[in-house]
């Protein structure tokens, strides 16, 4: 059977890569201090020697919208290209391809059908920055196949919180199950409280530094009961009309299960709270 | 009114070199010929008959009205990534870094420690 190497949760910002690759007379102040963070949680994948990565993410409105939106769709393509015209605007951030893996991609498949979980698919797939960012910080080589995992945190009515708790443990059965030899780790990207679009933006530190605290010490300490007895869908608006991103990470802990990470970091950012969780179920890297 | 269709606009001309441009550049006849050729559009044969903006949106949308989008539940990230496109580097040029974003926020303050109009889009619905 397969070994689950490592889970990942991070938040992703979209900005990383411009803010620690511009010429260093034009960086923010804390840019430094970013990259080392990054590098340091880029270790806690590298030592866990995965074979396969499983991604998770939320498409934002970059191939799919309104007219067809997807609660929770698995990639089962050959092959990824990543990056829209609109983020390379935006953020600066360079295409990719990433192989996938289609046998992982199916008995995956399969298995969320069994417990339940009856995912629209997708042999077509072009992954926006929630994949390709932790790439840009996990796995910059981009040298692994991945099997992507999108999520509906953005268009409503959402799934709870206890429904993406409860599909991460079933993701988790589905890799412990996979027979074969090979070393998995999943890595997810989500947010802590986040505000996009509203008045709450871009201020000097995230709208919510309250929650975000609470919400690293849910996280790092696998306190699942914390969690759903405290998120709702409108405790997160409460925190920054974007802060739904959080259940993504929510997933993470789901594959890990509830228990305390072997690594956690966090920066505050101008406007975000950046953090980086990395579970070793298996004590496999630890 | 279509929260759908405002969200249609945003998206379809965010995602397109040259629709964004010309929604730079001439707004107003760019929401009228997205009205006419690109809005109905459902893929490269079909046409969808169903939609049409409100007065009110198409106003909002020529005048590049991001506080009028935001009150109408129009989507957050796709109101903030597009006028992202057209402001920011202007701004960024005159008034620095985040200038743009800074003045987004505070032109929506009033909705400060209130319930934002919702995007979901059955509430537009509701007629």
């Amino acid at each position: 059977m397969a070994t689950l190497a490592a889970v990942l949760a991070t938040t992703h910002h979209p900005f990383y890569l411009k803010a620690t690759t511009m010429p260093p007379e034009q960086q923010m102040p804390q840019a430094a201090e970013w990259k080392r963070k990054v590098e340091a949680y880029r270790e806690t994948l590298t030592r866990a020697k995965p074979d396969i990565l499983v991604m998770v993410g939320a498409d934002h409105f970059h191939q799919f919208f309104l007219d067809n939106y997807p609660t929770f769709l698995i990639g089962k393509a050959p092959r990824y290209d990543a990056t829209f015209y609109n983020e390379e605007r935006e953020f600066g951030i360079p295409k990719y391809v990433l192989e996938g893996h289609e046998e992982l991609s199916n008995f995956m498949h399969q298995g969320l059908m069994d417990r339940g979980f009856d995912f629209a698919f997708s042999h077509e797939l072009k992954l926006d920055h929630s994949i390709i960012c932790p790439i840009i910080t996990t796995r910059p080589d981009a040298d692994l196949p991945v099997v992507p995992i999108y999520t509906n945190i953005f268009a409503p009515p959402l799934p709870s919180p206890k429904r993406f708790w409860d599909l991460g443990r079933a993701i988790r059965e589905i890799i412990d199950e996979f027979p074969s030899d090979k070393r998995i780790a999943a890595v997810g990207s989500g947010h802590l409280s986040l505000e996009l679009g509203g008045p709450r933006q871009f201020k000097e530190t995230g709208p919510d530094p309250e929650f975000d605290r609470k919400a690293i010490e849910w996280l790092s300490t696998g306190n699942i009961e914390e969690i759903l007895a405290n998120v709702t869908h409108e405790s997160m608006a409460k925190s920054g009309n974007a802060t739904h991103g959080f259940m993504d990470l929510i997933l993470m802990m789901g594959i890990a299960g509830p228990i305390p990470t072997a690594y956690h970091d966090n920066l505050d950012l101008f406007h975000t709270m950046e953090a980086y969780f990395t579970w070793y179920p298996e004590g496999a890297a630890a | 009114m279509s929260k759908y269709y405002v969200n249609k606009f945003l998206f379809t001309v965010d995602r397109d070199p040259e629709l964004l441009r010309r929604y730079k550049e001439d707004p107003r006849s760019l929401v009228a010929s997205w009205e006419q050729s690109i809005g109905p559009r459902l893929n490269d044969a079909e046409i969808s008959t169903v939609n049409s903006l409100t007065d009110a949106e198409r106003e909002a949308l020529v005048n590049h009205d991001y506080v009028a989008l935001f009150e109408m539940g129009a989507h957050f990230f796709l109101s903030l990534t597009i006028f992202i496109a057209i402001y920011d580097e202007d701004y960024m040029a005159k008034l620095g870094p985040l200038s743009f974003q800074r003045e987004f926020a505070e032109k929506l303050k009033h909705w400060n420690g209130k319930d934002y109009p919702s995007i979901a889009l059955w509430q537009a619905a509701a007629r």
